[in-house]
Order: structure tokens, then sequence, then C-alpha cells
């Protein structure tokens, strides 16, 4: 398309594409500052809002600053001690696991769940791919806030159509049965409101990059002989790589700084067992006012999360530069 | 059915097996999609259904699936709770103003990207994709003590500043890509035709940019309207919180309303849904193919 209309004004203009148009109307100085002009706001913006404050946090993590520091508005600086201090806090490890743990189970199900539902709608009739989008879509519009409220009236302890099922269904007395009780089923829940609210986004990317196999590749293949798992493995998977990464990067930095789930289904008072980083870190600097010690909790949060996010950047900069 | 197929040579049989394997797959995953259709929807039916039930259906121990008879008292019971019709307006500005502030900033910013090369231009771009990384519930701390030093916490404008730092870079990405895909050779055209180079960017780029625009603001705005962390944190009075914080502190200490919950939370629910999926129809392509041919 771009290139037609290139061949189209060649006669015109013999010069490939410049930046200031027919010969320099205006002076080479402003044109040369227009992108900068440009930008300028942006940066701007983003430097007061996003550039200080993560300056800040590394700055206020190296330092005592409490109830009184946040009224003089300046804190003391104490060096690594907030750093050793986590470092010699056994809850603290025990919340790094946790939400490791948490991450690596809620990311894999949400990736195979989502590659499931990727190659079923590549295989469904129209209509039912479309009723089943829908439903997707629907899914990932619903806010989170709302996810997690109708979530805990599905898994209520009293009247949650949940526990009603599971009775019915003879899985064992699931009556007036407490999913809070014990971490572990609550972290079920946790982590079914997560995937839920995350399974939309991940299948419909997934399946949006099905559409880039060449089906001629996967026919002959199956011509050939190929089982289905063999095409998946030896074609689909290869192609849909860079896909996975993204979907994979993106939700592990969704899932290991995850805050609203754990926090709102236990009403805002969640026990020790119920940590995770996020929630560790607020609790540790808006409830004990250790804002020292919740910004040094937030830079291993951000440090442990660069792994991850160094694929994602990477693709989407190789995706920024190859029309240009 | 093989039988059949024996007389015919292999390469045709092989086809025609995978062609019956196709039609078999086919059923089946028409009926696991309907399955997994019903176990992902019907959260959303319920929390709908619910709200529409009166009382004694909700706390009946056998669901009753359907909501006969249907009921607005719960809606009516949320919309007359403290405070809702002020956080809601709150939400309105504070989403307003992150809007329209990073839509004008980012499409400027997304021109300059999009259209010029220029001496840090890939610095730029990495640093809008990596500053997205950075998880938001790292920010908190630092945006309350900047605005707790500015004065600015428990202040409407003090949270769009806030929403800027996670709203914007992703609406300068999304604008450049739409900025990106209008041939430059339109506004070359123009300026040929004698059109000053602003002149072309305000009567070619800015309209054709418009769906791009469109696009970027809606998703901004929902991602504006559902952020629940930063706003519970840095607004507390309750007349000035947002709808988010509004609806996590619906249950009070007796217990959980249900019916009414359910009610607020569709009503929460409801502008995200209706801008999704008018956001749907801005990525139907091809709105590019016309302009350069014709």
């Amino acid at each position: 398309m771009g290139a037609v209309a290139t061949t189209d004004a060649a006669p015109v203009t013999p010069r490939p594409r410049s930046e200031s148009l027919p010969a320099g109307r205006r002076r080479p100085a402003l044109a040369r500052a227009t992108p900068y002009l440009l930008i300028a706001p942006a940066c701007l913006v983003l430097a007061g809002v996003l550039g200080y404050p993560l300056l800040n946090m590394v700055a206020v993590s190296l330092q005592r600053y409490g109830l009184g520091q946040l009224i003089a508005h300046r804190g003391n600086f104490i060096g690594l001690g907030n750093y050793t201090s986590l470092a010699r806090d056994p809850q603290f490890w025990g919340v790094v696991l946790r939400s490791l743990a948490f991450t690596a189970v809620v990311v894999s199900v949400t990736v195979a769940l989502a590659t499931l539902i990727a190659l079923l709608l590549e295989r469904m009739s129209r209509p039912m791919r479309m009723l089943l989008t829908g439903g997707l879509v629907l899914v990932w519009a619903t806010p989170v806030i709302v996810a997690v409220d109708l979530w805990q009236w599905m898994f209520d302890y009293e009247f949650g159509v949940v526990n009603w099922l599971l009775t019915f269904l003879r899985l064992g007395n699931f009556i007036h049965h407490n999913w809070y009780a014990r971490p572990i089923e609550g972290f079920t829940v946790i982590a079914i409101v997560v995937i839920w609210g995350a399974l939309p986004f991940a299948a419909i990317t997934l399946f949006a990059g099905l559409s880039q196999v060449p089906s001629e590749l996967v026919e002959s293949a199956e011509v050939d002989g190929a089982s289905g798992f063999q095409v998946f493995r030896n074609i689909t998977v290869p192609i849909l790589r860079p896909i996975f990464l993204i979907v994979t990067s993106l939700s592990i930095i969704w899932d290991f700084e995850v805050f609203i789930q754990p926090y709102v289904l236990l009403n805002a008072r969640p026990s020790g067992p119920f940590m995770t980083m996020a929630v560790f870190m607020y609790v540790e600097s808006f409830r004990v006012s250790q804002y020292g010690l919740g910004s040094a909790i937030a830079v291993v949060t951000v440090a442990l999360l660069l792994a991850a996010s160094f694929y994602y950047v990477r693709q989407m900069v190789e995706l920024a530069e190859a029309p240009a | 059915m093989i039988a059949g197929a024996q007389p015919l040579p292999p390469a045709a049989t092989r086809r025609r097996r995978t062609i019956s394997r196709r039609r078999r797959g086919r059923l089946l995953a028409d009926l696991a999609g309907a399955a997994l259709f019903a176990v992902l929807v019907f959260p959303v039916y319920w929390m709908v259904a619910t709200a529409f039930k009166p009382g004694r259906d909700i706390l009946s121990l056998t669901p009753r699936w359907l909501p006969i008879p249907a009921t607005l008292a719960n809606f009516q019971d949320a919309l007359s709770r403290p405070f809702f019709w002020e956080d809601a307006r709150n939400s309105l500005i504070v989403v307003l103003g992150a809007v329209g502030i990073s839509l004008a900033v980012a499409f400027l910013a997304a021109v300059g990207v999009a259209r010029f090369g220029f001496r840090g231009r890939t610095a730029f771009v990495v640093m809008i994709i990596a500053v997205q990384m950075v998880p938001l519930v790292a920010l908190i701390i630092p945006l309350f003590l900047l605005l707790n030093s500015a004065g600015l916490t428990d202040t409407l404008p003090g949270v769009i500043l806030a929403y800027l730092a996670f709203v914007l870079p992703f609406m300068i990405w999304v604008l450049r890509g739409f900025v990106v895909n209008i041939p430059v050779e339109l506004e070359e055209a123009a300026q040929i035709d004698g059109c000053s180079r602003t002149g072309a960017f305000i009567r070619i780029l800015f309209p054709l940019a418009a769906p791009g625009l469109v696009a970027a603001s809606l998703y901004a705005f929902i991602q504006a309207w559902n952020e629940y962390i930063l706003a519970y944190v840095l607004l507390s009075p309750p007349q000035l919180q947002t709808l988010t914080v509004w609806l996590a502190g619906f249950t009070t200490n007796h217990g959980t309303d249900w019916g009414p919950l359910m009610a607020g939370a569709t009503l929460t629910a409801i502008p995200v849904v209706v801008f999704f999926l008018l956001l749907q129809r801005h990525f139907a392509g091809g709105l590019m193919a016309g302009a350069v041919k014709g």
C-alpha cells in the first residue's frame, strides 16, 4: 500500500521521504526542534509522575521514614537498614516465596488454559466462535473490583452457589464451608478470580496469533500424517513463540503484583498467611507507617520483575522498530 | 465408511479421513466451547441475576436460577447508599481529567515518534515501553509521598496526576501505532498542494487519527475507571472517593448485603462494558486502504 503511493509520488519528488518538504520554507533549526517540542510535554509529565517518584522510592528505601518523617517531609538516612531488616524477617521470605509460587501456578494455568481456548476457537464453527469470543470479551470488560465482589458472593460460606454446587455434585459436604479458613483454599479462590480475569486477554491474543500460522503448512503436515499434537508442537508453538513470551511475561508481572484480589476478598483485613508482595508492602507502609520499609519491598518487587519484563520490552521494541 | 473408501487411491482416502476427522473435531470443539462459555459467563450472569432478585430469593439455601420475580429494590438501595452519587461524580471527574490531559500530551508525542526521525527516538520508545512494566503497586508509596508533600492528597487533581503515570505511556504507544499506519504520502500530497506542515497535520493527520484517538481514550477511560489502589490510598474522606473504592467498602461489619452489592457492582461495570463493546469496532482495519488508492 505504502509502496504504491511512493511510486506515484516519485515523479514529483525524486528524493526519498524527507523531513521538511519542498525547499526550506522554514528555518531548519525550528524543523529540527519540532520532534523534541512534540515529545517535551510527555517527557515532562513522565518525569514528574514516574521518573521522580521511582528515584524517590529508591531514596526512601534507604531512609527511616515513619509518621514523624511524613509530617516533616524528610526521612533519616539509614543506608541499607531497611533491606537488612527485611532479609532478617522470616515473614518477608515467606511472602516472597508465596508470591513466587502463586505467580508460577497462576501463570502456568492461565497460559495453558488460554492456549487450549485459542486452539478450540480455531476449530469450532463460526457462530460458536462468535458466542465464545463474546463471552470472553464480557469477562475481560468486567472491572477487577466487580469481579472480586461477584466471586466473593459465589464463594459465600452461607448462600454461595459454589458451596451448593459442590455439595449437590456429592463432592463432599460444603454446607457452610468457609473458604478463607485455610490459606491453601483461600489462595485457590484468589487464583480462580485472577485466572478468570486474565484468561480473555491471553486467549484472544493467542487466538489472534494462531491466525498467523499459515494453514497450508498445517494441512501439508496433516496430509503427511502428523498428529494434532505434533502439528501443535512443531509448527504452532515455534511460530507463536513471541506471542507466548509477551503473554507470559505480562501475566508474570500482573500476578506477582496482585493486590486487589487478596485484599478485597478478605475484606481489607488480610492475615499473615494471605500476604502477597503487594499486600505486605501496603500493610507495612500504610498500616504501620513504615514508608522506608515499604519502599524497600517495592524496590525488591521491581527488581524481581525486571527479568520478566526484559523479554516483553525487547519484543515490543523490535515491533516498534520494524516498520520504520 | 472406511470400507466404502477403500477403492480410492490412498492420498484421497487420507484426505477424506482428515476431513471427517475435522468435522468430528468441530462438533467436539463446539460442545467444549458451549461448556466453556457457560462456566466463563455464569459468574457475570449470577451477579446480574442476584441484583434483580428480592432478598428472600438471594438468601435461599438452594439457589434460584432465574430472577423471577424481579425487583429493582436492590438498585434503589445501592443508589441511596451514602456517597454513591458523590463518588460516581468523582470517578467521572478523575477519569475525564486523566483522559483529557493524557490524550493531548500523548497525541503530540505519538506524532513526534511516528513522523520524525530524531536523535533519542529509540531511547524514547524504549522508555515508553519499559515504563509500562513498572508495577503500579510499587508506585503507590512514592506517589503518595510526592502528592503528600505537594498537599495534593485527598484532592481529585492529585489522583488525576497519579493516573497520568500509568495511562500516558500506554496511550502514546497505542496512538503511535495508529499514526504510523496513516500513510505519510497523504500529508506530503497535501503539502505539495500548498498546505503548510501544520495545516497538513490538522486537515489530514488529525481526522484520520480520530479512530485511534477514540480507541486510546476509551482504553484510558476503562483503565482509570477501574483503578482501585491509588484512589484507595490517595483519597480517604468517603465523599471524595471513587466508585471502585465505594464498591469495595460495601461490606459492613454485620455481614454483606449481597443484593445491593451486586446491584452496585452491575452499575459500576456497565460503563466499562459499553465502552469495551464500542472499542471493538475500531479494530476493523482497512480504513487506510481506500484513502491512498482513492
